[in-house]
Formats: structure tokens, C-alpha cells, sequence
């Protein structure tokens, strides 16, 4: 019986090679590398890349969306997808904006927007984990419904909300200091959110009913309701992102988000989520967020045209699963 | 007979990573004989067979056939040469019809472009009029497990095969079926077709077949004349010791409290089972029998709520439960060991720690809800070293470890909450000789604790070893009860396939 279970002394033998051994081996390590070179590369590239008004609008760019990329990665960890996130971003601004219009106190027809929007996940769960239907094809119709509603309410266009009070419109425009509001609560949602991933028992089952449904539920976890909570999450998330988005234009945009899911899909799936279900973590899945975004932005200063920044973007999402496939088959 | 070799295996050797799964093995089978394989899982038959359908290819040695040396490269392979393999597991269509299923291979070599329906009925009616009375027109999913094995045969025969390797063929079928089969692989034999038979059941092991190998641990130990030897040395030869010390002593008649564990009254469900009742008394291991799809491990999970709607009264420790679900089996202290482990009983891509916390990781975590780490660790290292778990560390995924390893990380979870009652669904199936006496003598433990245990197996040498009492369903029904020294294979195969009246205690047979 040589070997038997590791006693805490042979996993304490050597913690500091154990460490980096670990570090080398996490997913977020690579990324933070690729998007240290990236930045050292462009830096010598463009003059202006490295100026804090460029890292302040590549921040900006990814922060609202991280937002939704959190609520996409608990989904995708629970084994379902959401394709619906940027029409419901949209309805959530059109939704408040409409309720603002007809007279209602700003920040009531927020929190009534994200009541919706979480209503339309709640929906969506009920269609997934009740009636039993695929996640894909359930967001996919609530994708185009959500967007023809955004469309009739606003007849198509734009909602101007010049008469958004001050303080309102601080949450999208204003800032701490140098640092925007909108950056500082992308940080609190995501800290808050990545450290509740990683310790709390309520998240944890999210990653047994991902990882293995079968077996969830042969655990004793109530698995539906895991992934009901999740859909819901993800929607509500999106509803927040849309009032964040309408105090910062000033206005609810009812063709907004378009291709959103695409966007927050890559990012964390680059960042270690699996469509599988039962991995992925939210500081990855924010990296991957921040890849995206970097390359988005060195590829308009180095003057390439946006027709070529989708290929490389989908390029991008390619060879980051090809090399997860190969890792993974190496380990197993 | 002797001497007139179709398939010589000669110092064939195969490893998987560390795994020796086969060292050297020797194997002669003569034509038109049927010859069974016999030994425990892991014990290097099923690579063996993989071997000779083709499916893996071996690291040494030397496979002839009809006296020439031949290389099966694929499964495609082994059929041109005249190898069948009906494996254990029903590998058909569902959704197609028993003539077009029998018939894929053909269909797959085909050179026509269009399918010709009519001609693959008629041809599927010949092969039937030596079988069954299969009717070729309809879907595999609309008959029975016993009728798709037998279609799983029907199949291996139109391949005009010299060698037949089947595989567990009678785990699913009645007393009744197997009987026809056996008169059909005689028939086939005396064909001059060479039939390998495997199967963990000695009666039918010394009633049909001419001669029988034994594998232990990847090596060959012995090949005799069934009328030569008898079960026991057979055993004796698959486990490398005297039967009496595989099995951990019984609950003696003066260590008997008679308080009872579990009562369950009058338990039916609509499809699965009807008018379950039954006992358990503490320090006991009850054992429950039946023919796979007879209602076992349905009416198991019906008792704990995991799946289907149950009606009738389950007492625990004279308490009476009223459970919603599965979480609130669980509260109460009953759980289940799923009889697949891979599939539902552990999860595999997490690590060690996440797996034995997970029936109630709030166990391991602070007032909070945040899991702590060294907690988690401590549970598993714990309950680990009770289990004489072999692991590297207990952050590795569990997907690392042998099945026997898996299978004591999914009964460290169980055992996790503290349980009052566990129910064990095939607890040692793919687990070596090893791990499996450790179970077994883990279970006498628990149950001299005084932690129910109720364990289901489709293999009877090990039910009878480790229970006091065997309870026996048949088609949804308890058909009877053996004890003492009542609890014979036969009597249990007997109960089990409902050719005889029940004996013993049958508290349901009157109804």
C-alpha cells in the first residue's frame, strides 16, 4: 500500500514547484501571456496604444458586455447557452426607456426592465428545464422575439432620453477620479461573481450539474433548478447591461447588441468554458473579454478594415478550442 | 476433436499505459466445440475477445487461424475471416427494422445503389426459422431486451462465421430463452461452427459447454474438459484462493438484533413494479435478485425517490418518510450507489474532493456558504483512508484512477453524509479481485455498524457470498426469498426466471 491517499505532507512537500507547476497548467496564465505580448507588440507598433484614452475605451468596449460574459459563463458551466443576450440587452433599454418616457421615475423603470428581463430568462428556464427543450433552439426564438418587440415598441427607432436626470446618466458617464463608474461596477460584478464561482456550495452545484447531470441529480441536487437559476441569471445580467448601456448613451437603441452573443460565446469559451457543460471560470472567460477587445483595437490603429476584424476574430475562437481540444487529450 | 485447431492464440501480450491487461496468453479452440471463458472482471477476457474481433491489436504474440498466422486490423476484418462477436452490450438501431439491423454489414459492403427492402425480409425470415418467431418487419426498440439479444445473434450468424465469441448473451435473457439458446449454439456446434461462450454462471458453464479456460489477473491459468473438473475448482481457478476467504464472514444468528432498519409496504409504480414489501433488519446485508429489466434497481430508486411515481409507504427506523425527492432521501440518510459508475456515479473530469463532497458540500463549508478547502480535503482524505483509497493527490480528477479506485470514490461520497441505509446498485462491477474483496468486507463493516445495506447484482456468486437474505424480482414482482442454506444459484436463477413456485418466505406470492 505505497500508495495510498496522499497524506497532507506529500502535497506540502514542495508547494512553491507545485504552484507554478499549477499556474503553468491554468488556461488563464496562457492568456495573460498572449495578452501581455500582444501589448508589448503594439506598444512598439503605435505610439498611441499605450496612452491611458486608449486603454480606457478598450476597457469601456468590454466592460458593459463583461457584464453579460459573466451570465453567459455560469450558463455555459451549467451546460446551457443563451443566444438571446443582445436582443435582451436591447429590449431591457427599450423596455426602460419606454416606462422613463410615459413618465415613470428613471430608476424605477430600470428596476422594472431588469424585473423583465429576468422574467424573460425565468421563461426561458421553463421552456428548457420543465417543458424540456433545447437551450439553443428556446433562446434562438427568444432571440427574434425579443428583438421584434424592441422593434414595435420603438417603431425602429432610436429613443432619445434627453431629460435622463444628471445623477442617472452618472452611472453610465460618470467617474470616480479617473476611473468610470462603469468600469468600477464591471469589477465588483466580477470579483464578486468569480470568487462566489470558486468557493460558495450555492455555485459549486452549478459546476456538478454542468460537469454531469446525471449524476447531479443521483447526488441528490435538484439539477432543473440549477439550470433554471442560471437562465434566469443570465437574462437578468443582460438587463442590468442594457440600463448601463441606455445611461450612457443618453438613449435606448432598439438595433443594439446585434451579434452580441457571438462576441460573449467566444470570449468564454476562450477563457476555458466548455459548450459541454462543468468548466470554465469568470476571471478566464473576462480575459478572454479583454483578448478580444485588445485585438479589436490594435487592428483599428494599425489601420486594418473592420471587414477584416470578424475573420480574425472568428479565427481566433477557432484555434483557442483547437488548442484547448489537443491540451485536454494530452492530460486525459 | 482434439487436434483440429480453427484458432491458436499464442504468447499474446497487450498493455494499456501501466495496466497489464494480458501477459502471454495461450489459447487453443477446436472446431465445432464450445468453449467457455471464464474469470473475474479485469481478468483479461474481454481484451482477449477485443483481440480476436479485431478491435484492439496486440503488443506481442501471434493469432493463427485454420493453422496461418493472420493480423485482424478491425472488427471489418475479423467478419472476412469468419469471426462473429455478439457483444454484451445490445449494440442495434433502434429505429430501423430487425431485417435491416441484421443485415448492416451486408448493407454496408452493398455496391446497389437503392435498398432492397423485400430482399433483406426474406433473407432475415430464413435466418429467423432456425431461431424464433422474430417477425423481421418490425423495430428493434419495439421488442424485448431477450428479442434484440437475439437479433444481436441472428445478426453474428448471416456473417457466416467460423468463430462465435459470445459475450454474457444470457445476462437479459428468462430461463426459458436461454434454454432455446443453448439448443441453437449446440446446433450451430455440431455446424462445425466454433463458439466462445462467457459467462459468470457455472451452471450454465458445466450444462452446455465442452470445455472451459480460466483467466486471472491477464495470464491464462487453466483450460480443461468440463466433465473433468467441477465448479468449485473453476472458481477456485478465477480467484487464486479458496472461495471461503473471498467472501467476509456472515451475521451471526447471536449478533442478530432484530431492529428494523427499513420497512417498505405495498411500494408499486405504474410500469415497473407492483406490491413491494419488505424488511430490513439492522446489521444485515440484503441482496436483491432478478434478471436485468426485471425491476431491481427501479424499485431501489423508487424507495429513494430518484425516479418514477411511487405510491406506498417507506418506514425508516420505525420513522415513516414522506420524501418529495431525491435531496430529501438523502436528508433522511438513504442514498444509492448508481450500478453506473461512469455514467452517473462519479464525475469524472472533477477532482477527488469535489466528488466525495458533493451529496452535501454545505458539510465542507462555513456558515457562510464558502467551501473551505482544507475541510474538503480533510473529508476525503478521511473517508479515503477508511476505503484504503490509492490515489496520486486528491485535487487529481477522478477520471486518473482505476475503475475500483472510481468505485471507492463514489462510496466515500455516499458514505460522506453519515447514511443510515445505503442501496448498492452492481457495487464491484468493473472492479478487479482486489477492490472487490475490500468492498465486500467494507460493506460487513458498515453493516455491523449498523449502516443498512441493500445490495443489487446480476452476479450470484457474489450476492450469495456477501448477504444474509436474497430477495428475488421477477418482472416487477418479489417472486421469493432465499436465505441460509436455501440461497443456491439455482434456487435464485430459478426465482428469477418464474419456472418454479416460490419457496421460502414470499410475503407477496399469495396477493
Amino acid at each position: 500500500m505505497d500508495h495510498t491517499v496522499n497524506m497532507p505532507t506529500t502535497a506540502k512537500a514542495d508547494p512553491s514547484v507545485s504552484l507554478v507547476k499549477r499556474l503553468l497548467k491554468m488556461r488563464e496564465t496562457g492568456l495573460i501571456l498572449i495578452i501581455l505580448a500582444l501589448f508589448i507588440g503594439m506598444s512598439f507598433a503605435s505610439p498611441y496604444f499605450l496612452t491611458w484614452v486608449n486603454i480606457r475605451a478598450m476597457t469601456m468596449a468590454f466592460a458593459v458586455e463583461g457584464i453579460v460574459v459573466v451570465g453567459m459563463t455560469v450558463l455555459l458551466i451549467s451546460g446551457g447557452i443563451d443566444l438571446s443576450v443582445g436582443s435582451v440587452t436591447a429590449l431591457s433599454m427599450v423596455i426602460a426607456g419606454w416606462l422613463f418616457l410615459s413618465g415613470i421615475d428613471p430608476w424605477l423603470a430600470s428596476g422594472l426592465s431588469i424585473l423583465a428581463c429576468t422574467a424573460i430568462g425565468a421563461f426561458m428556464g421553463f421552456f428548457t428545464t420543465r417543458i424540456g427543450l433545447h437551450h439553443f433552439i428556446v433562446s434562438l426564438a427568444v432571440m427574434v422575439i425579443a428583438r421584434g418587440a424592441c422593434l414595435l415598441g420603438t417603431g425602429g427607432r432610436p429613443l432619445g432620453l434627453y431629460t435622463l436626470p444628471p445623477e442617472f446618466k452618472f452611472i453610465g458617464q460618470g467617474s470616480i477620479g479617473p476611473i468610470p463608474i462603469v468600469i468600477v461596477m464591471f469589477f465588483v460584478v466580477v470579483i464578486a461573481f468569480d470568487f462566489m464561482l470558486r468557493r460558495t456550495t450555492m455555485f459549486r452545484k452549478v459546476f456538478y450539474t454542468g460537469s454531469n447531470e446525471k449524476a447531479a441529480a443521483y447526488s441528490g441536487i435538484r439539477t432543473k433548478k440549477v439550470v433554471f437559476l442560471t437562465t434566469t441569471l443570465c437574462s437578468a445580467l443582460c438587463g442590468v447591461a442594457g440600463i448601463i448601456y441606455m445611461a450612457r448613451f443618453g438613449s435606448a437603441q432598439p438595433t443594439f447588441g446585434l451579434g452580441m452573443e457571438l462576441n460573449v460565446i467566444a470570449a468564454a469559451v476562450i477563457g476555458g468554458a466548455s459548450l459541454k457543460g462543468g468548466s470554465g471560470s469568470i476571471f478566464g472567460a473576462i480575459l478572454g473579454a479583454v483578448l478580444l477587445s485588445v485585438v479589436s483595437s490594435s487592428l483599428a490603429l494599425l489601420d486594418v478594415s473592420v471587414y477584416w476584424q470578424d475573420i480574425i476574430r472568428g479565427s481566433i475562437l477557432l484555434t483557442a478550442v483547437t488548442v484547448d481540444h489537443y491540451l485536454n487529450k494530452s492530460r486525459g | 476433436m482434439a487436434g483440429d485447431v480453427i484458432l491458436e492464440i499464442s504468447d499474446l501480450s497487450k498493455s494499456f499505459g501501466p495496466v497489464r491487461a494480458l501477459r502471454g496468453v495461450n489459447f487453443e479452440l477446436h472446431r465445432g466445440e464450445i468453449h467457455a471463458l471464464a474469470g473475474e472482471n479485469g481478468a483479461g477476457k474481454s481484451t482477449l475477445m477485443n483481440i480476436i474481433d479485431g478491435i484492439l491489436q496486440p503488443d506481442r504474440g501471434e493469432i493463427r487461424l485454420d493453422g496461418e498466422l493472420v493480423r485482424i486490423a478491425s472488427p471489418a476484418a475479423a467478419q472476412k475471416m469468419g469471426i462473429g462477436f455478439v457483444h454484451q452490450e445490445i449494440a442495434l438501431c433502434p429505429d430501423v427494422s430487425v431485417a435491416e439491423n441484421i443485415f448492416m454489414a451486408t448493407t454496408n459492403a452493398s455496391r446497389s445503389f437503392l435498398m432492397d427492402y423485400k430482399g433483406l425480409e426474406r433473407r432475415a425470415r430464413e435466418v429467423f426459422a432456425q431461431l424464433s418467431d422474430i417477425d423481421p418487419a418490425v423495430l428493434v426498440r419495439d421488442l424485448s431486451i431477450s428479442n434484440q439479444q437475439l437479433v444481436e445473434i441472428a445478426k453474428a450468424l448471416t456473417l457466416e462465421c467460423r468463430v462465435l465469441i459470445l459475450d454474457e448473451p444470457t445476462a437479459a435473457l428468462t430461463e426459458a430463452e436461454a434454454q432455446v439458446l443453448f439448443r441453437i449454439m449446440r446446433r450451430l456446434a455440431d455446424q462445425g461452427i466454433s463458439i466462445i461462450y462467457i459467462s459468470h454462471r457455472m451452471v450454465e458453464i458445466f450444462d452446455n459447454c465442452d470445455r472451459v479456460s480460466v483467466f486471472r489477473d491477464g495470464r491464462h491459468v487453466s483450460t480443461r474438459t468440463v466433465a473433468d473438473i467441477t465448479p468449485g475448482d473453476v472458481v477456485a481457478a478465477m480467484v487464486g484462493r479458496e472461495i471461503s476467504d473471498l467472501y467476509p464472514e456472515k451475521l451471526r444468528e447471536s449478533e442478530r438484533s432484530r431492529r428494523e432498519v427499513l420497512r417498505v409496504e405495498n411500494l408499486s409504480e405504474v410500469k415497473r413494479f407492483r406490491d413491494v414489501s419488505f424488511t430490513l433488519e439492522e446489521g444485515e446485508i440484503l441482496g436483491i435478485a432478478g434478471l436485468i429489466g426485471a425491476g431491481r434497481s427501479e424499485i431501489v430508486k423508487g424507495i429513494c425517490r430518484l425516479e418514477g411515481e411511487v405510491t406506498g409507504e417507506v418506514w425508516l427506523q420505525g420513522e415513516k418518510l414522506s420524501l418529495r425527492d431525491y435531496q430529501d432521501s438523502i436528508e433522511a440518510g438513504m442514498v444509492y450507489l448508481s450500478e453506473d459508475r461512469k455514467g452517473d456515479g462519479v464525475f469524472l473530469d472533477m477532482s477527488i474532493t469535489a466528488n466525495v463532497s458533493a451529496l452535501k458540500p454545505e458539510q465542507v463549508a462555513n456558515a457562510l456558504g464558502l467551501i473551505q478547502t482544507r475541510r474538503e480535503e480533510e473529508q476525503a482524505g478521511t473517508l479515503g483512508r477508511k476505503l484504503n483509497l490509492k490515489c496520486g493527490r486528491l485535487q487529481d480528477p477522478v477520471s486518473s484512477l482505476s475503475g475500483g479506485n472510481q468505485q471507492k470514490v463514489a462510496l466515500a461520497k455516499m458514505l460522506s453524509v453519515n447514511p443510515r441505509l445505503i442501496f448498492l446498485d452492481e457495487p464491484t462491477r468493473g472492479v478487479d479481485v482486489g477492490a472487490k474483496v475490500e468492498i465486500h468486507r467494507i460493506l460487513r463493516d458498515l453493516a455491523r455498524d449498523g449502516v443498512g445495506i441493500v445490495v443489487i447484482s446480476s452476479e450470484l456468486p457474489e450476492l450469495i457470498g456477501i448477504c444474509d437474505r436474497v430477495m428475488v424480482i421477477h418482472e416487477g414482482r418479489i417472486r421469493g426469498e432465499v436465505s441460509g442454506a436455501e440461497m443456491t444459484e439455482e434456487n435464485i436463477m430459478h426465482l428469477a426466471s418464474g419456472t418454479t413456485r416460490a419457496t421460502g418466505a414470499a410475503p407477496q406470492a399469495a396477493k
